[in-house]
């Protein structure tokens, strides 16, 4: 069971830094109140005003940015193996074909769903 | 810059092997992963009155010819891919398991006959709850097919989760497994938000689980060099002193797997989850996913890590001890059905890691029998929920079960059995699976942790009890939902559950037969 000790007092040692740094900080820190402060993220941009309740977003620039993350992701398989072309032979390519053929399925899905028509 | 010239020369003048790829040991998973392909072109490509019969033809026959593929590979001990997957017999069975859940799961989703405005599954999942589009989808009798899809790459994920035998193609099954798992729980008809909301806890917590499994798999890696399994376990055999960072790694480890399979203390996701889900799907869900987790729990301890056996062990003592009690006890307190299975779930996760633990042929024996005869006993479970009905959907609240004995004898009294089958009450596949845990456990000796597993199951008996007596000995009220008549779908995946828990009760030994010979894990 001692082998587990280390790892108990590592465990202890993060608790205490936690509950440390959460009671210290509102002790010590300066508070200057001010509306920003209390926005839920105080990141300078004012948060856009919702519906109550929930209300709808477009999702067409999401989309946009998903097809762009998978093309992304292929090129990224592409590059090592368009480096290893000569080597891997046939057998690298028939692999590449079939991994390009998966992602044109996607496409081929979010084409039909009319997924790239921005209106 | 002279460094970067010479690394890029030594990788081009290192061979290229070929990985030498068995197609035949990956026809199952290939087979329905590339049925997963075509029915997104199905969805794509099909006007909409086709896509229905169409994806449900594909999925059946695909699971059908998975199925074939996996009895064919019978008796095949041998390793694909460079290793990163392994055929074995414990592997074949959790991956056969997988499959006939996945054909019952399939039914209970395919089922159209019991709500009145269609299946289990929302008509347009975007649609914002309780919305005007909402209800004018519904109206316009709309479905989402785009749940076959899902199904089947989260069974293709679940047969590759058992058999991967390095830390990263565990991971890539972890996530094909559990990414459209997360989508669909958040796709229920009727009590949208509820469901919803289920949908964001399971995908925020799972992610993090999955957080923690890289984060251990990546420390592993640190430790040994090494991500395929044989190479830690040799790595781990030769350790000495200096255990720290492995510790730490297997904790993490276990912390991603065990959430999987509602372990307590990362058992929080379950009761939210099977409540919001689509009843079909959580019935899917909970029989299907655990086998395929504790597949991968079972290889990783015993293959990887069953080196440092002693090390670990404690470990899983507590959460074994942990996850029988708390399941047991706050299943007590629960009043809806849903709510009152998923915790009972948690406390069966209890009972076959008292199997995990012993580590020896008997205990893998003894929780592959379990989960199987879980995994059938829950499926039907599902199903029955599915059809107490009342004019809101699914009567889920326990008083509404009050006296359904009495109006629905027949019905009630395979849900008895289910509930004994959970209790371990001898001639059902419950107590067979539980008896053949705890001796593998005595013979590990562990019997105190079996004196704990005894308690546990006391406590869960009285609930599952409490439920037949609600249903048999209590007068029946205006508020007694009805028992709604099914198609042949749901029909037939509870006559399965039902017959299996009962025959495997009365006549274990061939499966039991079945999984000795089966042998253990290939190291």
């Amino acid at each position: 069971m001692n082998v587990y000790t280390p790892i108990l007092v590592l465990g202890l040692l993060a608790f205490g830094f936690a509950v440390f740094s959460a009671v210290i900080a509102p002790i010590t820190g300066p508070k200057r109140y001010n509306r920003a402060k209390v926005d839920a993220y105080e990141c300078g941009i004012e948060p856009t005003l919702q519906p109550i309740g929930g209300g709808r977003f477009p999702v067409k620039y999401y989309l946009t940015a998903m097809l762009f993350i998978v093309f992304d992701i292929e090129i990224v398989f592409l590059y090592p193996w368009a480096v290893a072309f000569d080597r891997m032979a046939v057998f690298g390519l028939i692999e590449m074909v079939l991994f390009i053929v998966t992602v044109l399925v996607v496409y081929a899905y979010v084409w039909r769903r009319r997924g790239l028509e921005w209106d | 810059m002279n460094a970067v010239v010479e690394a890029v020369r030594a990788v081009e003048e290192t061979p290229w092997v070929m990985p030498t790829l068995d197609y035949k040991l990956l026809a199952p998973i290939l087979i329905i992963l590339g049925a997963g392909v075509v029915s997104v072109l199905f969805e794509a490509l099909l006007p909409r009155a086709a896509r229905r019969p169409a994806q449900l033809v594909l999925v059946f026959v695909s699971l059908v010819a998975a199925l074939v593929s996996i009895i064919a590979l019978q008796g095949s001990r041998s390793l694909s891919g460079r290793g990163a997957l392994v055929v074995d017999g414990p592997g074949l069975i959790m991956q056969g398991t997988i499959v006939i859940i996945a054909i019952l799961g399939a039914m209970l989703m395919a089922e159209r006959g019991l709500d009145p405005s269609g299946d289990a599954f929302a008509a347009r999942a975007s649609a914002l709850p309780g919305s005007e589009d909402e209800r004018q989808f519904t109206a316009r009798g709309y479905f989402q097919t785009e749940i076959w899809p899902f199904f089947l790459f989260a069974v293709g994920g679940m047969l590759l989760f058992p058999v991967a035998n390095d830390l990263l193609m565990m991971f890539v099954a972890l996530e094909v497994m559990s990414l459209p798992l997360y989508l669909l729980t958040g796709m229920a008809r009727r009590r949208r938000l509820l469901s919803q909301e289920a949908a964001l806890k399971y995908f925020v917590l799972g992610a993090f689980s999955s957080a923690f499994f890289l984060y251990g798999a990546a420390l592993l890696y640190g430790y040994t060099g090494t991500i395929s399994f044989p190479g830690i376990a040799a790595a781990v055999s030769s350790t000495t002193g200096q255990t720290g960072l492995l510790l730490v790694a297997v904790a993490l480890l276990g912390a991603g797997l065990l959430f999987k399979i509602g372990a307590a203390p990362f058992h929080q996701w379950t009761p939210d989850v099977y409540q919001g889900a689509p009843t079909p799907l959580t019935g899917f869900m909970a029989a299907a996913v655990k086998i395929a987790a504790f597949g991968a729990l079972l290889r990783l301890f015993y293959v990887a890590l069953g080196g440092m056996r002693w090390d670990w062990a404690p470990m899983l003592w507590v959460v074994a001890i942990l996850t029988m009690l708390i399941g047991s006890v706050i299943a007590l307190t629960q009043s809806d059905i849903k709510r009152m299975i998923a915790y009972s779930s948690i406390a069966q996760a209890g009972f076959i890691l008292v199997g995990v633990v012993a580590a020896t042929p008997a205990g893998l024996a003894g929780a592959l029998f379990y989960l199987i005869a879980y995994a059938f006993t829950t499926i039907g479970i599902f199903a029955i929920i599915m059809m107490v009905r009342d004019e809101n959907g699914e009567a889920t609240h326990l008083s509404k079960w009050a006296g359904l004995g009495r109006r629905s004898p027949f019905v009630a009294t395979i849900f008895a059995v289910f509930m004994l089958s959970l209790a371990g009450i001898p001639l059902t596949s419950g107590f067979i699976g539980k008896f053949s845990v705890f001796t593998a456990a005595i013979a590990a000796d562990d019997t105190w942790l079996v004196i704990v597993a005894v308690i546990a199951s006391l406590i869960a008996a009285f609930f599952y009890l409490r439920v037949v007596v609600l249903m048999f000995f209590t007068e029946a009220t205006d508020e007694t939902a009805e028992v709604a008549v099914p198609s042949v779908f749901t029909t037939v995946a509870l006559a399965a559950g039902a017959t299996v828990t009962v025959l495997l009760g009365i006549y274990p030994q061939p499966l039991l037969d079945l999984i000795i010979n089966a042998g253990v894990f290939v190291r």
